[in-house]
């Protein structure tokens, strides 16, 4: 009896370690794919990387040389308007569902729909874009473009901006109507103040989101070839280049592919680990 | 009545400032309250607004093709007269390069989750985890790309399909979806009471049996969520899939054949298209947005059940 004791402890203990042992084998799986992707990134878009890709402007097919100058400019502008659009209307929608509307039911509605727009393909948001904007202006556009990320950075700080608010004590708001504080006062000078933090983070976090984006772009703002700063027209911009790019044969484009997309993931990756470290600072204060 | 008080008062000019300022403040109160209110239900009126436009704009490819646009399989948008439109072969390629990286996907993502709650040294839990998230901030076309130029040449080498194949779409994919089984699990394992664990641990349970036996029941309707809010990721990707897919559109015979998504059918042939090609792209697009919203509620649902469960 105790033997088969023994053999029923020992087959649990074999299957709990092949288990912890695929568990590892996961976590090593998971890591892998992180470095084999930077690794690459890096080897192949390190040996491209010089001051004419800052300086100097998408080349023709067949050319040596050329840079990513218009490219980068345009998707600052982009990513900038796009913020600049989504930012202030996330922000004081999140400002209603915390704090005017906290227990009303319309507020669990906006927050439901906010959660589908917030995982909501973005290729369809291209295609909403495509027929309320590109269409009636009979172009392609920055502008398009820029409206399109900013239905995209719209419910990121939505959800940022509610979720940080509802972390303020009511205290602190109560003390500030005591004094005798008007309501849209009380929630500039005193709740924004003390979420401040989160908030930006939230930003940050829809500025990485949308910075990468390429989807959306495709059929809004296509791309442009040349340096050009009216967003009316067709605007250079980092994703829809590279896409082009790597679609390509010709093997200086792929070069600059390669390093386009290190720049991006870079950008990309360094605003994330900002948000985070600002969130957590913000927590241990 | 404070207000009429003082307006009463206004012979002295103190209390004429006073109520001019309060005058004022009120109006701001109030625009403040409208500028928000005006932002939260616009937030609603986007998504009305979304499903809208795909209608109307799909509206020509459903009066002409009807229900038959989801049983062809044949695209041709150059045909004469009518160009013959349908969209099977996407509609299976999507939900078979979901599918696959999810099973692919949940249970890696289950086994990191494991080692970051029981396993991993507390040293090493914040740079694993954020090593793990940082797969989710990786843009899409990036890994498009890497599935292009690194993945597909490695593939086809060992004769595991061509360089495009919805087997390469689908091994991107599992990575992209990866960070957020990993998140959620791990975010839901940690809702476990510890009470409830040490019990186990007590009358002799190994780590496995704990996890297979009180971790994993008590978190189930939150993984359910997590991975259905994964595929509704996987099933929307585009730049991604794009790339690796080949945009054939066939049936596909095998994984290791070349295939096409609604996606990528939208993202590789929308900018020259139009007319009835333009229309039935678009019908593509309400298709997956109808697909994905459904996923999507049904993940918010169980997400937000286990939340009040919780609550209680």
């Amino acid at each position: 009896m105790s033997k088969t004791a023994n053999a029923l402890y020992a087959g649990r203990k074999r299957t709990n370690i092949i288990a912890m042992t695929l568990c590892y084998a996961a976590t090593i799986f998971g890591l892998m794919w992180l470095t084999l992707i930077l690794a690459s990134l890096l080897i192949n878009g390190i040996p491209g990387l010089s001051l004419a890709i800052f300086f100097e402007n998408t080349p023709p097919p067949n050319a040596q040389g050329g840079g990513l100058a218009n490219a980068i400019v345009g998707s600052l502008m982009l990513t900038t308007l796009g913020v600049g659009i989504g930012a202030p209307v996330g922000i004081l929608a999140g400002t209603y569902m915390a704090e005017y509307g906290r227990y009303e039911r319309i507020t669990s509605v906006i927050r439901f729909i906010n959660d589908i727009l917030l995982s909501a393909p973005s290729i369809i948001i291209g295609l909403f874009i495509y027929t309320l904007v590109v269409l009636p202006m009979g172009q392609f556009s920055g502008i398009a473009g820029a409206l399109a990320l900013a239905v995209i950075v719209i419910p990121v700080v939505v959800r940022t901006t509610e979720d940080m608010l509802m972390l303020v004590p009511n205290p602190l708001r109560e003390a500030a109507s005591a004094l005798g504080m008007p309501r849209s006062l009380v929630i500039k000078q005193v709740a924004y103040r003390a979420a401040r933090a989160g908030i930006i983070t939230g930003v940050l976090l829809a500025v990485a989101r949308v910075s990468g984006e390429t989807a959306p772009l495709l059929f809004t703002v296509l791309s442009n070839q040349f340096w050009s700063l009216d967003i009316t027209q067709p605007l250079a911009n980092l994703p829809v280049t590279i896409n082009n790019f790597i679609n390509n044969p010709d093997p200086n484009w792929k070069k600059l592919a390669w390093t386009g997309a290190l720049i991006i993931t870079f950008a990309v990756l360094s605003l994330n680990i900002g948000a985070r470290a600002l969130s957590k600072s913000s927590q241990s204060k | 009545m404070t207000d009429m008080a003082m307006t009463s008062h206004a012979a002295s000019g103190a209390s004429a400032e006073r109520a001019a300022v309060l005058q004022k403040l009120r109006g701001r109160d109030t625009l403040f309250y409208w500028m928000t209110r005006i932002a939260a239900i616009s937030v609603l009126g986007l998504l009305g607004a979304i499903m809208i436009s795909l209608v109307i704009g799909a509206w020509p490819a459903i009066s002409t093709y009807g229900l038959s646009f989801i049983t062809t399989v044949r695209w041709a948008p150059n045909a004469m007269p009518t160009p013959v439109l349908g969209g099977l072969s996407p509609l299976i390629g999507t939900l078979i390069t979901s599918i696959v990286a999810l099973l692919i996907a949940v249970p890696v993502g289950l086994g990191i989750a494991i080692f970051l709650t029981e396993l991993c040294p507390p040293r090493l839990m914040r740079p694993i985890s954020i090593a793990i998230e940082m797969l989710a901030g990786i843009p899409s076309i990036i890994y498009g790309m890497w599935g292009f130029f690194v993945l597909g040449p490695f593939l086809a080498e060992r004769g595991l399909g061509g360089n495009l194949s919805l087997l390469n779409a689908s091994l991107i994919l599992a990575i992209m979806v990866l960070p957020f089984i990993t998140a959620i699990s791990r975010d839901v394992f940690a809702t476990v009471p510890p009470v409830l664990k040490e019990a186990a641990y007590g009358v002799g349970c190994t780590t496995w049996e704990v996890v297979r036996n009180v971790v994993v029941p008590y978190t189930r309707v939150g993984i359910i969520g997590g991975v259905m809010l994964a595929l509704g990721r996987a099933l929307g990707e585009t730049m991604a899939v794009t790339f690796v897919v080949g945009n054939s559109f066939r049936l596909p015979s095998s994984l290791f054949s070349p295939g096409t998504t609604i996606s990528a059918a939208i993202a590789s042939e929308f900018a020259e298209s139009a007319d009835l090609h333009q229309s039935a792209l678009i019908l593509l697009g309400l298709l997956l947005f109808v697909l994905t919203f459904a996923v999507l509620t049904i993940a918010r649902l169980m997400l937000m059940r286990l939340e009040k469960q919780k609550g209680a």
